[in-house]
C-alpha cells in the first residue's frame, strides 16, 4: 500500500494519464469552441460579446477552485509534513495563477463594450487582483527560499491566510454595491442564464479542467524527474 | 494519538489563522463604506457630510420614461425605487446604457437632487437569455 504511492509508481500512472487526456482533449475542445462561439445564441442584450463568458467564467472558477485545493492541501502539509502534497501544491500553483490572470483579462476586455470602461476598483476586480497576487507570492516563495522545508512552512502560512480571500471574492457582489453583476448560476436556486448557454458554459468548464488536469500531471512529472535527479547527484 | 508536534504545528496554524481572520473582518468592516463601488439615490440622501467637490459615483437604474437627449446633454433619472436624483451628462453613452437598466454614474453633486456626471458606465444584470426568448417574454407581458 505504501509502495502504490511511491514517485516511481505515480510516474507510470502519470504517464498513462496524460497520454488518455491527450487522446481525448483535442476532440472535446473542438466541440466546446464550436458551441460556445458558433452554435450557441447571441444574448438579447450584449449581442455577440456575451460569447467572452464561456471563457472569463470557467477561468475564474478555476482560479478560485485551485486555491481552494492549494490552501486546504498547505494547511494539511503544514500540519502532517507529506511528501506527496509538496509537489502537488507546486504543481497547482501557477495553473491557478494562469487563470486567474485570464480570468482578469477577459473580464476587461469584456467590461469594455458591456460597462464602458476595461478597468473599475469595484470590490469584485480588487479581490481576484489580490487572489492572483497571492498565487505569485506563493510561487515566488517555492522559487526563492532554498530550504525546502523553510518554503514550504512559509508558503503553507501565507495559502492558509489567502484562503479567506475566496468567501469574500465570491460574495463580494452581495455584500457590497460593485459594477460587477451578482452571479447568474447559484448553488441553491434557479440559474439565470438560459440553458441554450449554460450547456456551452458547462461544456467549456469541463475542457478547461481536462486542460488544468494535464497541466497538472506535465508539472508532477517535472518535479518527480527533478527529485530522482538530486537523488542520484547525492550518489 | 497524534504524535505532540503535530498537535504543536495544528494549534499553531488554528491560532494564526483565527487571528488573521478577525483582524480580515475588522478591516472590511472599517472600510465598509469605501468598498461601496458607488452609493445609492437614498445612501446620497441620508449622509449629511456629502461635498460637492469631490468625485463620487451614483448608481441604480435608469427610471423608465425619464430618458431625454437632446443636442448639449443626456439627462434621467436614477433611481432605487425608494430616492431619485437627476443626471446630466454631456458625452457618449456605452452600448448597454437604456431606460430601464442598471448605471453608474461618475460625477459631482450639485445638490442633493442633481447629479452632474463626467462619465457614465453601464451595469447590466445577471440574465442571460437568447433574443427570441426575450421577445416571447415581451409578447406574454403585453
Amino acid at each position: 500500500m505504501f509502495n502504490f504511492f511511491s514517485n516511481s509508481n505515480v510516474f507510470v500512472w502519470i504517464e498513462k494519464l496524460i497520454n488518455f487526456i491527450h487522446s481525448i482533449f483535442f476532440a472535446l475542445l473542438l466541440a466546446a469552441l464550436s458551441f460556445a462561439l458558433i452554435l450557441s445564441p447571441p444574448d438579447y442584450l450584449q449581442g455577440d460579446s456575451v460569447r467572452i463568458m464561456y471563457v472569463h467564467v470557467p477561468a475564474a472558477w478555476i482560479g478560485l477552485a485551485s486555491f481552494t485545493c492549494l490552501a486546504l492541501l498547505s494547511i494539511l502539509n503544514f500540519i502532517f509534513k507529506i511528501k506527496n502534497l509538496t509537489l502537488i501544491i507546486k504543481s497547482i500553483a501557477p495553473i491557478g495563477l494562469i487563470f486567474t490572470c485570464i480570468a482578469i483579462v477577459t473580464g476587461s476586455i469584456w467590461g469594455q463594450p458591456t460597462w464602458g470602461t476595461f478597468w473599475a476598483w469595484d470590490a469584485r476586480i480588487t479581490s481576484m487582483v489580490i487572489l492572483a497576487l497571492f498565487y505569485f507570492i506563493i510561487i515566488t516563495i517555492q522559487k526563492l527560499i532554498s530550504e525546502e522545508d523553510k518554503a514550504n512552512k512559509i508558503s503553507s502560512i501565507v495559502a492558509a491566510i489567502g484562503l479567506i480571500n475566496i468567501p469574500i471574492i465570491k460574495y463580494s457582489v452581495e455584500w457590497w454595491n460593485t459594477l460587477h453583476q451578482p452571479a447568474s448560476i447559484k448553488i441553491t436556486g434557479e440559474s439565470t442564464i438560459h440553458t441554450s448557454m449554460l450547456m456551452p458554459l458547462l461544456l467549456m468548464f469541463f475542457v478547461f479542467i481536462l486542460y488544468c488536469a494535464l497541466i497538472f500531471l506535465m508539472k508532477y512529472k517535472t518535479e518527480i524527474i527533478r527529485i530522482k535527479r538530486k537523488s542520484l547527484k547525492r550518489l | 494519538m497524534l504524535p505532540k508536534k503535530v498537535k504543536k504545528r495544528a494549534s499553531l496554524l488554528t491560532i494564526l489563522l483565527s487571528v488573521s481572520v478577525i483582524s480580515v473582518f475588522l478591516i472590511l468592516n472599517a472600510l465598509n463604506k469605501n468598498i461601496l463601488y458607488f452609493n445609492s439615490p437614498s445612501d446620497i440622501r441620508l449622509k449629511s457630510d456629502i461635498s460637492t467637490n469631490k468625485k463620487i459615483r451614483v448608481g441604480g437604474m435608469v427610471k423608465k420614461n425619464t430618458l431625454k437627449i437632446s443636442d448639449q446633454e443626456i439627462k434621467f433619472i436614477i433611481t432605487d425605487f425608494k430616492n431619485e436624483i437627476i443626471v446630466s451628462f454631456k458625452g457618449t453613452v456605452p452600448n448597454l446604457f437604456a431606460e430601464g437598466k442598471g448605471v453608474v454614474a461618475e460625477g459631482k453633486l450639485k445638490d442633493k437632487k442633481y447629479f452632474i456626471a463626467d462619465r457614465i458606465l453601464a451595469k447590466h444584470d445577471e440574465n442571460y437569455m437568447p433574443p427570441e426568448l426575450k421577445n416571447i417574454m415581451k409578447q406574454n407581458a403585453k
